[in-house]
């Protein structure tokens, strides 16, 4: 295999991580937007999306049919079911953990939400351990789990070839894209969207212009939650290991996304998730994987320092 | 559209935690009127036109718009009864255009038609607006922005209009400009509150006027007997005369 082939595969696999960092890291970016909380729940919310993915992979049995020959039926209802649900619960979460605190100082909603991902945590290590077939029949909780191949493993490039690039990583691209095409049509040009902006500029005068701010919030909670489910799915299917405790890991990734590319800014998401997914592949290959977080914090550093708003960070200085 | 006054503030008290912003504080506003409420720094005048709006909560009192009780409504449902704010600083969206600040004023509304008229309303009062239409709202100078907002406010074709302090931070020529409309808006029908500093000016244009002094209405007269008052005079008008 020769460097550029080792150097294109990275790429592929960078790329394609990238995506999914950048759909986490939109949940992170959108709800920090808005209401100025960082949603440290938000990666564990990711993590339920991949055990409840897992769940119903075992109910329809999918685990038990050969690898198909390009895509699983399941992934249908997987991409629908698993979005819901974490819609749903990060809507929930805060409906009950964050909305009474929103007039409280601002350290109060962010101890609210280290709380709520302790609790999403442990639900995952309650669930892992739960007598599934897929969960390997109950035992042991914390390790980490297979997810089966719903989409087809053959190499699109030919037997021969030494990069490989399949149905996978086209698919991560294929929901990917739309979701985030989809997401700044809805934020650019529907009435919802221009709300939403309006309540991240100034909530006061928001309020003045007869938005329902707390509706608002809590369709910024259920649209991020969604597309963590859109993650959780495509992450699973692609990196076919899930495991309690990567909501931290990923959801670290995710965030360190967010900042990078701007908090609070949609496009920032996916540049700063596709710079984290490409540094962690090259670090992989090139560098050591035990010294990959510390290349990917060490960028995020350098970049804050010159640009302490983000790669794509705000522009446009508020007049007041 | 009923009798009575268009709104009628009954002894409403607030604070900020410790801190009492208001004690019982009466005011009212008939339909057609101008009337203005003026008070030195901190005095309390933004804190009740935030209560009147919803956005803060009033303790104790009552407010009652158009006939109805609102005093414990949400801010979107005082807006769809005819409720609309210029506020202090003038809050605009900085990140959106101005045609964007505009629609924004009208999110209540269905009325396409009746939209786009008002829109062409706001172009022909304020023509500058209409020239910076695709302009970011934070690029906008001072004056621009306090003409962006009454634009704003006026788009959702508000029963009464609440100003705070529409002349700050906007230079003497588009000051009388900005009043100048406040006049003709009110010619057209529309009953105004104005919270204003300038007492010179503010009372020179309204027909009533209450003064704020510490949370608390100290004077309440028509305005041209509060512009020859001297306690007015002394406190709030200065050497203007
Ligand atoms: N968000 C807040 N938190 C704490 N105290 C506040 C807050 N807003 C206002 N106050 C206090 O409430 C009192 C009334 O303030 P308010 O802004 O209503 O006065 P104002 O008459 O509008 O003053 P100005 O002319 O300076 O705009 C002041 O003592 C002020 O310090
Ligand atoms: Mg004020």
């Amino acid at each position: 295999m020769s460097n550029t082939e080792v150097l294109l595969q990275q790429l592929i696999i960078g790329l394609s991580n990238g995506m999914i960092i950048a759909l986490i890291a939109l949940g992170y970016t959108m709800v920090y937007g808005i209401v100025e909380l960082i949603n440290f729940a938000h990666g564990d919310l990711f993590m339920l999306g991949a055990f409840l993915a897992l769940t119903v992979v075992g109910a329809l049995g999918l685990d038990a049919i050969p690898e198909p020959a390009l895509l699983s039926w399941g992934f249908i209802p997987l991409l629908i079911i698993v979005p819901l649900f974490c819609a749903t619960l990060n809507w929930s979460i805060d409906r009950l953990a964050y909305r009474p605190l929103r007039d409280a100082p601002r350290l109060a909603p962010l101890v609210s939400a280290i709380g709520v991902s302790f609790v999403l945590i442990n639900i995952g290590l309650f669930w892992g351990g739960l007598r599934m077939d897929v969960f390997n029949g109950g035992v042991a909780a914390a390790s980490p789990k297979d997810f089966p191949w719903i989409v087809s493993s053959a190499n699109l490039l030919g037997p021969d070839s030494n990069i490989i690039l399949t149905w996978n990583e086209l698919l991560v691209f294929a929901i990917t894209v739309p979701l985030m095409i989809g997401l700044s049509v809805l934020v650019k040009f529907t009435r919802l969207g221009k709300a939403m902006r309006a309540v991240a500029q100034n909530p006061t005068a928001a309020r003045l212009m007869g938005i329902d701010v707390d509706r608002v919030i809590g369709a910024t909670f259920l649209i991020g939650g969604a597309l963590a489910g859109a993650a959780a799915v495509v992450y699973s299917s692609y990196n076919h290991t899930i495991y309690f405790q990567m909501g931290f890991r990923v959801g670290m990734d995710a965030f360190t996304a967010a900042v990078l590319g701007g908090i609070g800014n949609l496009p920032g998401a996916l540049v700063g998730g596709l710079v984290i997914g490409v540094i962690r592949a090259m670090s992989d290959q090139y560098i050591a994987t035990e010294w990959t977080n510390v290349v990917v914090f060490a960028i995020l550093i350098v970049v804050l320092t010159f640009r302490p708003s983000g790669i794509l960070g705000a522009t446009v200085r508020e007049k007041v | 559209m009923s009798e009575g006054p268009l709104l009628s503030v009954q002894g409403i008290f607030a604070g900020y935690g410790p801190i009492e912003a208001l004690k019982g504080v009466t005011l009212n506003v008939q339909r057609g009127e101008i009337v203005t409420l003026i008070g030195a720094n901190g005095a309390g005048k933004s804190s009740t036109l935030m209560c009147i709006c919803g956005v803060h909560r009033a303790r104790k009192g009552s407010i009652h718009f158009d006939g109805e009780e609102v005093t414990d409504e949400k801010p979107h449902s005082l807006v769809a009864k005819g409720l609309a704010q210029v506020p202090e600083g003038r809050k605009i969206f900085a990140r959106m255009t101005v045609l964007e600040n505009l629609e924004l004023g009208a999110y209540l509304r269905k009325d396409v038609a009746g939209i786009k008229s008002d829109l062409d309303m706001v172009y022909t009062l304020f023509p500058i607006l209409g020239e910076r239409r695709k302009q970011l709202g934070g690029t906008l100078s001072g004056g621009e922005q306090q003409m962006l907002a009454i634009g704003r406010a006026l788009m959702s074709k508000p029963k009464l209009l609440l100003m705070d302090e529409p002349s700050m931070g906007v230079a003497p020529i588009l000051t009388a400009k900005i009043f100048d409309t406040i006049r003709e808006l009110n010619k057209q029908g529309m009953t105004i509150l104005l919270v204003e500093q300038n007492a010179h000016l503010a009372l020179k244009l309204a027909h009533r006027g209450y003064v704020l002094e510490t949370g608390e209405i100290v004077l309440e007269d028509k305005a041209s007997s509060l512009l020859t008052d001297p306690r007015v005079k002394e406190a709030y008008l200065g050497d203007e005369d």
